[in-house]
């Protein structure tokens, strides 16, 4: 008698193991889908609104006909007419300029200082790194008082260079702060032997650092990029006049007259706006996940 | 090819952790000198300061005739093996082992003849395009040492180079590492804290021990003669018995005297240079090897004993056999056809002959 029970529930009690394991792994998968879904649709739907709206001409999107998510008459008058504007070239122009100049003065900048703090051991220098990092925890619009007075007496107000002496304050630290973590990541041993080898400090950075801390470079490089490209509050304190103006306030300041919105053209603008970061962030997505991460486990 | 001269350097971290005090060895051209010793025991910062890695805190250290304090790693002529290999990851292996030429500024020809040769040596001319990731630790550590070789230094430093390998192929690259040495003989300078390592490839070895040198010699005059008792025990493996014991009169002679049944009877040769011991607490040393199954007939100098076996470990060639006397373990080293069994009595005999009776005060060998 007692043995039957044993002899019954055996069979079952495998496969119900085997089959609850399984199960909860399909829970989980469509768990995962149901969260992604919700999370990529609300996503999306700014963009594509955007896309559709730039589609469209003053007179279909102010149209109470129709769904506003459909083009009825699709037509590029948008992004034609911004681009034969000299106004929005200059923009686009003064975007590219000021963000090459921050990205690559960030890289040198944050390079060098990443180096000499994570490698030259010298009196101060781990209070220096946490110094660098705590610079860049403080809120940028508590610096507009102090900026705007510097800048001033710079001479350099409404001037697009002024963006860049900005923008550097805001790059430098984090690019230096993820250099720092990506160059700790290498084995001390790598210096030393290149030491023993024959290079200089300034060897071993270009021929060992910077080839090896590649990922990392990226990185920081991506994050320079879109402080630099996407900024909008200090242009926007900063320059006034449209010679001046990069992408992201001029599209606000010339598109919108008083409480007339050029609705199609402001969201072409934004779209082509979008554009290169898009691109540079589907070409090194995978690099810069991975500079992140290892920033992230091992400073 | 140079000599090393090292003249009471020592090493002070943070102005109070001593990792060396004040040590001397003059290392031979051509010598092969491997630095033992646990860890902590400043044999790696030794080699680091011989490298320029680590600044001197006094002392001085010649390499040839120069004084080489205050010069750089690049200037003194000098080439490195790591635990961790320390290859460039980006490079692949010709550029690894091209790298420091390069930077010698070396024509291109002759970088691509010493590289040639130097793979050849280490039997990875296939591997040369091959980038490090794509390489078994064996072959790492191999590219390791050709990165040495090429440079064609006056003195070799090797880190452990073979702590980070597997037991069978560090024994395999242990004998490729003293045959690399005999073929470009070059003076060398080789840290481990595996004593077999040492026993096996250096010249001489240098036993360290919290920052001094407990004493320099010869694979077979360490083994032999040891003149500390960290020496005795840190040599050989399994290591010396060590049994606490007193130095009593026996008939004509000495004997120490482990417990109320175990007198070991001391040579009659040895008599007057222990006889100032008399009556002290001593510690016998006595090797594993000379801890032995009672044999018929035994020669002078030996005496029986008997123990209860505590674990048995067969070796194949010879048998281990651990038991406790008062409360030290014993390792004895017997035939493997005795038949030993856990928990019960053996009798065993020891050689009296090797013993090396320790002053436990001082700690050294009397």
């Amino acid at each position: 008698m007692s043995t039957m029970p044993m002899a019954v529930s055996e069979p079952d009690a495998a496969p119900l193991r085997d089959g609850s394991m399984r199960r909860e792994r399909r829970w989980a998968l469509w768990g995962s889908y149901i969260a992604l879904t919700v999370f990529v649709f609300f996503f999306l739907i700014p963009p594509i609104y955007t896309l559709t709206s730039s589609l469209k001409t003053s007179a279909e999107i102010s149209s109470r006909t129709g769904s506003p998510w459909l083009v009825q008459h699709p037509v590029l008058d948008n992004f034609l007419e911004l681009i034969a504007s000299p106004n929005f070239r200059g923009f686009f122009y003064n975007s590219v300029k000021v963000t090459i100049v921050v990205v690559v003065l960030s890289m040198v900048i944050s390079i060098l200082a990443a180096f000499a703090l994570s490698r030259m051991r010298f009196w101060g220098s781990a209070a220096l790194a946490t110094g660098v990092f705590l610079t860049y925890l403080v809120p940028e619009s508590l610096l507009f008082i102090p900026m705007f007075q510097i800048v001033g007496k710079l001479g350099l107000l409404n001037n697009a260079w002024c963006l860049v002496l900005l923008y550097l304050t805001l790059s430098v630290p984090f690019c230096t702060w993820i250099m720092i973590g990506y160059f700790s990541s290498i084995p001390k041993e790598l210096d030393e032997a290149a030491l023993i080898d024959g290079a200089t400090y300034l060897q071993m950075l270009v021929k060992i650092f910077i080839p090896v801390a590649m990922p990392g470079i990226i990185a920081a490089m991506i994050f320079a990029f879109t402080v630099s490209w996407g900024q909008f509050l200090y242009p926007l304190a900063f320059l006034y006049s449209s010679d001046q103006m990069v992408l992201t306030v001029g599209i606000v300041t010339e598109l919108i007259r008083g409480d007339v919105f050029q609705w199609g053209k402001i969201m072409a603008g934004s779209l082509m706006a979008a554009l290169p970061p898009v691109i540079i962030y589907a070409f090194l997505m995978d690099y810069y996940i991975s500079g992140l991460t290892a920033g992230a486990t091992k400073g | 090819m140079a000599q090393v001269s090292i003249r009471k350097i020592s090493k002070v971290y943070d102005g109070d952790v001593q990792a060396v005090k004040g040590i001397d060895l003059e290392i031979a051209d051509h010598e092969f000198v491997v630095l033992v010793g646990p860890s902590g025991c400043g044999k790696s910062t030794t080699l680091r300061m011989i490298a320029g890695l680590e600044e001197i805190s006094s002392g001085d250290i010649l390499i040839g005739d120069r004084v080489v304090n205050d010069v750089p790693p690049r200037n003194r002529d000098i080439a490195m093996v790591f635990q961790n290999y320390a290859l460039y990851p980006h490079l692949s292996v010709f550029d690894n082992m091209a790298f420091g030429l390069k930077l010698r500024k070396f024509p291109r020809a002759e970088i691509k003849r010493r590289v040639d040769e130097a793979a050849r040596i280490l039997d990875i001319t296939s591997l040369l395009d091959r980038k490090p990731k794509a390489l078994s630790g064996g072959q790492r550590q191999r590219v390791a040492m050709g990165r040495a070789i090429v440079r064609n230094p006056r003195v070799f430093l090797f880190d452990e180079p073979l702590s980070n390998l597997d037991a069978k192929l560090r024994v395999q690259m242990r004998t490729e590492i003293k045959l690399v040495h005999q073929k470009v003989n070059t003076t060398t300078v080789y840290v481990t804290h595996d004593q077999v390592e040492a026993m096996t490839l250096a010249d001489r070895v240098v036993v360290m021990n919290q920052g001094v040198i407990e004493q320099v010699g010869s694979p077979q005059d360490l083994y032999h003669h040891p003149r500390t008792r960290f020496v005795a025990g840190f040599i050989g493996s399994p290591a010396m018995n060590f049994l606490p014991c007193r130095v009593v009169q026996h008939g004509d002679g000495l004997a120490a005297q482990v417990d109320e049944t175990i007198v070991l009877p001391i040579p009659a040769a040895r008599r007057n240079r222990y006889m100032a011991f008399k009556d002290k607490a001593m510690t016998v040393g006595l090797r594993p090897e000379h801890m032995t199954e009672a044999r018929e007939n035994p020669k002078p100098g030996t005496e029986r004993f008997d123990v209860r076996v505590g674990v048995v470990e067969p070796m194949g060639m010879e048998t281990m056999v651990h038991f406790m006397i008062g409360r030290d373990a014993m390792c004895a080293r017997i035939d493997p056809d005795i038949p030993a069994k856990a928990n019960e009595m053996l009798k065993l005999q020891a050689d009296m002959n090797n013993m090396h009776l320790i002053d436990p005060d001082s700690g050294r060998v009397v």
